[in-house]
């Protein structure tokens, strides 16, 4: 009995004395220094070269190293001048000309000037440029109409373009259009991406592995000198070890907070911000064979399927409802007129009638999660019972999300009647270019798996790529959103909102549409 | 002993190469590929065929194998798609934070597991044999990820005695109480399981070992009851309780793998996780190769171990 008492006021002892003397030094701990803003993403970075990367994760750091020619407007997705002052474009729409701001330097104290533009592009496009094999980069198709780059002058820079491509301005705009320091990567070669240089409101200080990015303040900034000192970006895969590191002051602010954390913050020492982005949740529908070969039924699923239940209830108000296939976070191209399919059972049902399709079995392709997909499981289940409940009978298939990709892009023909699918764009022109044109089927290299056609949509997706004139391709995108509601291609579902929490030391923040954190006016007190 | 040691060693070679043949297989056959999940939503069959080609996936699989075997052997495991970065080093530097939280871990369930196995036999049907029966029970049911949460919920969120997550502070020194203040949840989280496990075969061991003859003549000698337990009996139960260690040594290893994703703890678990669902085929495949490598060598050190203890066993 003797040896027991001594054990347990042994280990006892031992363990109250570790746990109390631990505790006390990590107090003090987990408070954050002024001046200095944490934020916990959501994955370890691939790397800090803009053009090798593609993910939104990567872009939220290096959005604040590196700037573009041109930069999307604070709160909006219309370009503004950045490293460029102003351009022209040629009357055919293939000649764009940039004039550089003079006097900018990279971070490393080389000069920005238009040989570094040309480096940075032939870099990425030029198979036979010396720093080439410095990639994969596997978003250079973002530049895929430009033929050349020259340099004029110092301070002028002309590219050519093979036909005349609208987005190419707001994919300038997008993090691959960042330009980095061509000594910088003369210098480190392949592990560029490790030493980044940029001209940017923050210069790269320190990457430790899984652990931490840290930027400081780049004193010189063009724009304006930020008012933070630093910030740490600190990856943290699980959604609840972010929320946990939130609530006890780890981190000052955190990105896609869960929606079902949401409610943690809700006191005064939190604020929630949310933005609505350039992003759309949809089915597609196979439109070749089965049912949703007749327009009628496809509109039938529109009708049936609560939208509004879904973005509240399973999606807790992350996303609001999607009316057509462009997001309203195009403000400019984005037509103002469209109304959400209402969700009207017996509308549907009636529709189902009128078809002579009633009790039509469908197989559905569900993924269990992906880029852009929400909460894919619970809505596809959702979606399934209203589906059910004016008639159908829907088999839910499930996929992993690469498989899924692999089952899904290749086309729905013998497979499936209808798939889960989003998409992010920084452009009006990507998705429905892409996804709704006759020419973008799957067997012509495209993502238009459900086959749908429309030659009126097709003209207008084409002559809106090659218009160079904004006001004119916003008519264009407009007019054709209204064919595609009607058409009924896909069954337009949610647009996601992005959501953060900052503490309330953080001030100056606000999200922006093109899902990009950019933090050179934020203050930390 | 040193050529049963040189045998065992080079009987482990055919089951490396296994090992590699099988990991390699398996990332070839599953469904979706590196440039698929890179590209995302862009990833058109002209993009993916691009991608593919400039990371070196277009030749034939038997090739791709060999090129691969051949670059390891030369110890060049490649270089991960989706960190950009060595995957030598990347392996190398999580398997040396798994090792810290597992084997504070293993360090703990060990000494806690011995010691409560000990007390509990020594009090067979006591009191403190049944309250730590029920606790031992109430530990190995409980799932460790789930213990992990509530833990960074209680002590870290509510109390704020340590950090949620990581390994190191961001800011301040790294030194050994800063690694200790990022360890004490996850390792005790981890360790509760095996902790239990131990407990109760050791208890059972010394059960057996109590109830022989040279414990009788120890006590019968007047030896100290203390003596007869710590140093007669636990002696000769630690021939049945090692092989148990070994096992469990594997166990606190794998488990690291959901503690190392609540916690946020760099290890290798987690990068195996993260490689998978992105495809990273290469840092996938060289961390289970060197994984893999890990055990069949902890199992050699264990077997000898116990040849070295038990003279019965022949070497």
């Amino acid at each position: 009995m003797s040896l027991f008492s001594f054990t347990r006021r042994g280990v006892l002892a031992a363990g109250t004395a570790l746990a109390l003397s631990l505790g006390t030094v990590s107090g003090a701990q987990a408070q954050t220094p002024p001046g200095v803003l944490i934020v916990g993403q959501i994955a370890e970075p691939k790397a800090l070269d803009p053009a090798a990367v593609t993910a939104v994760n990567d872009f939220r750091i290096l959005m604040n190293v590196y700037d573009g020619l041109v930069r999307y407007k604070d709160g909006t997705l219309e370009v503004e001048p950045a490293l460029a002052t102003d351009w022209t474009i040629s009357e055919d729409g293939t000649e764009y000309t940039f004039t550089l701001r003079d006097g900018v330097k990279f971070h490393d104290g080389s000069d920005f000037n238009a040989e570094a533009v040309k480096f940075n592009f032939e870099r990425m496009l030029n198979e036979d440029h010396p720093y080439h094999d410095t990639g994969p980069f596997p978003l250079s198709f973002f530049f895929s109409a430009v033929e050349s780059v020259e340099a004029v002058d110092a301070t002028t820079v002309k590219f050519t373009l093979n036909s005349p491509y609208a987005p190419f301005l707001s994919n300038l705009a997008y993090p691959t259009g960042l330009l980095v320091s061509p000594a910088a990567v003369e210098e480190h070669g392949a592990e560029f991406g490790r030493n980044p240089s940029g001209t940017g409101a923050f210069k790269f200080a320190e990457w430790r592995s899984n652990e931490a990015v840290v930027i400081e303040a780049n004193a010189d900034y063009w724009d304006g000198a930020p008012e933070l000192q630093a910030v740490v970006f600190r990856p943290i895969t699980d959604a609840n070890t972010r929320t946990a590191e939130m609530l006890a002051g780890g981190i000052d602010l955190m990105v896609e907070v869960p929606p079902v954390a949401l409610s943690e913050f809700q006191g005064a020492e939190y604020t929630v911000h949310e933005q609505a982005g350039p992003h759309v949740w949809f089915l597609i529908l196979n439109a070749k064979e089965g049912p949703f070969a007749d327009k009628l039924v496809r509109q039938a699923a529109n009708y049936a399927i609560n939208k509004t239940a879904l973005v509240d209830e399973v999606l807790e108000g992350t996303a609001a409802v999607a009316a057509g296939p462009t997001p309203p976070a195009f403000a400019w191209a984005y037509n103002e007129e469209l109304e959400p399919y209402p969700y009207d059972p017996e509308k549907a049902k009636a529709l189902l009638a009128e078809a002579g399709v009633e009790g039509a079995e469908l197989t559905f392709y569900v993924t269990e999660g992906g880029s852009g997909m929400l909460d894919p499981v619970a809505m596809g289940t959702a979606i399934q019972a209203d589906l059910e409940a004016v008639g159908f009978d829907v088999k839910i298939e499930t996929y992993e999300w690469n498989t899924f990709l692999g089952n899904v892009n290749p086309g729905l023909e013998g497979k499936a009647d209808m798939a889960e699918m989003a998409w992010m764009t920084n452009d009006p022109d990507t998705l429905p270019f892409l996804a709704l044109r006759t020419d973008a089927w799957p067997d012509k290299g495209g993502f238009n798996s459900g086959y749908y056609s429309n030659p009126k949509v097709d003209e207008l997706l084409e002559a809106a790529r090659v218009a160079t004139d904004q006001d004119e391709r916003a008519r264009l995108y407009k007019e054709m959103q209204v064919i595609v509601q009607e058409d009924a291609p896909w069954v337009f579902v949610a647009n996601w909102k992005q959501n953060a929490v900052t503490s309330d030391k953080v001030d100056g923040f606000s999200l922006q549409p093109s899902f990009f954190l950019l933090l050179d006016d934020v203050v930390k007190n | 002993m040193g050529r049963y040691v040189l045998r065992r060693l080079i009987s482990a070679v055919p089951v490396l190469l296994g090992i590699t043949v099988i990991v390699f297989a398996i990332m070839a056959l599953i469904p979706g590929d590196p440039a698929t999940a890179i590209l995302g939503s862009y990833a058109t069959p002209e993009n993916v065929e691009k991608l593919n080609r400039d990371l070196g996936l277009d030749k034939p699989l038997v090739a791709q194998y060999f090129i691969w075997l051949g670059n390891m052997v030369q110890g060049d495991f490649g270089t991960s798609f989706s960190l950009n970065r060595p995957v030598i080093d990347e392996v190398l530097e999580r398997f040396n934070a798994t090792l810290v939280l597992a084997g504070t871990a293993f360090v703990i369930c060990s000494v806690l597991g011995i010691a409560a196995g000990v007390v509990s036999a020594a009090n067979q049907y006591g009191w403190a044999d049944k309250a730590i029966t029920f606790v031992v029970l109430l530990g190995i049911s409980i799932p460790s990820f789930f213990l992990g949460m509530m833990m960074i919920l209680y002590f870290a969120v509510s109390l704020r005695w340590f950090p949620v997550s990581g390994m190191w502070p961001i800011y301040g020194t790294r030194d050994i109480w800063a690694l200790l203040d990022h360890l004490v949840l996850p390792a005790s989280a981890l360790a509760v399981v095996a902790t239990g496990v131990i407990a109760r075969l050791s208890r059972s061991a010394m059960l057996e070992v109590l109830r022989q003859d040279f414990i009788r003549t120890a006590r019968a000698k007047g030896v100290h009851e203390r003596g007869v337990i710590w140093r007669h009996a636990l002696r000769a139960a630690m021939v049945s309780i090692i092989p148990v260690l070994g096992i469990q040594a594997g166990f606190v290893l794998s488990g690291a793998v959901y503690i190392e994703i609540v916690f946020q703890w760099p290890g290798v678990g987690r990068m195996l996780v993260d490689a998978i669902l992105t495809r990273d085929i290469l840092l996938v495949q060289g961390g289970v190769v060197f994984v893999a490598a890990c055990y069949v060598m902890f199992n050699i050190v264990v077997d000898v171990a116990q040849s070295l203890l038990d003279p019965r066993i022949k070497t």
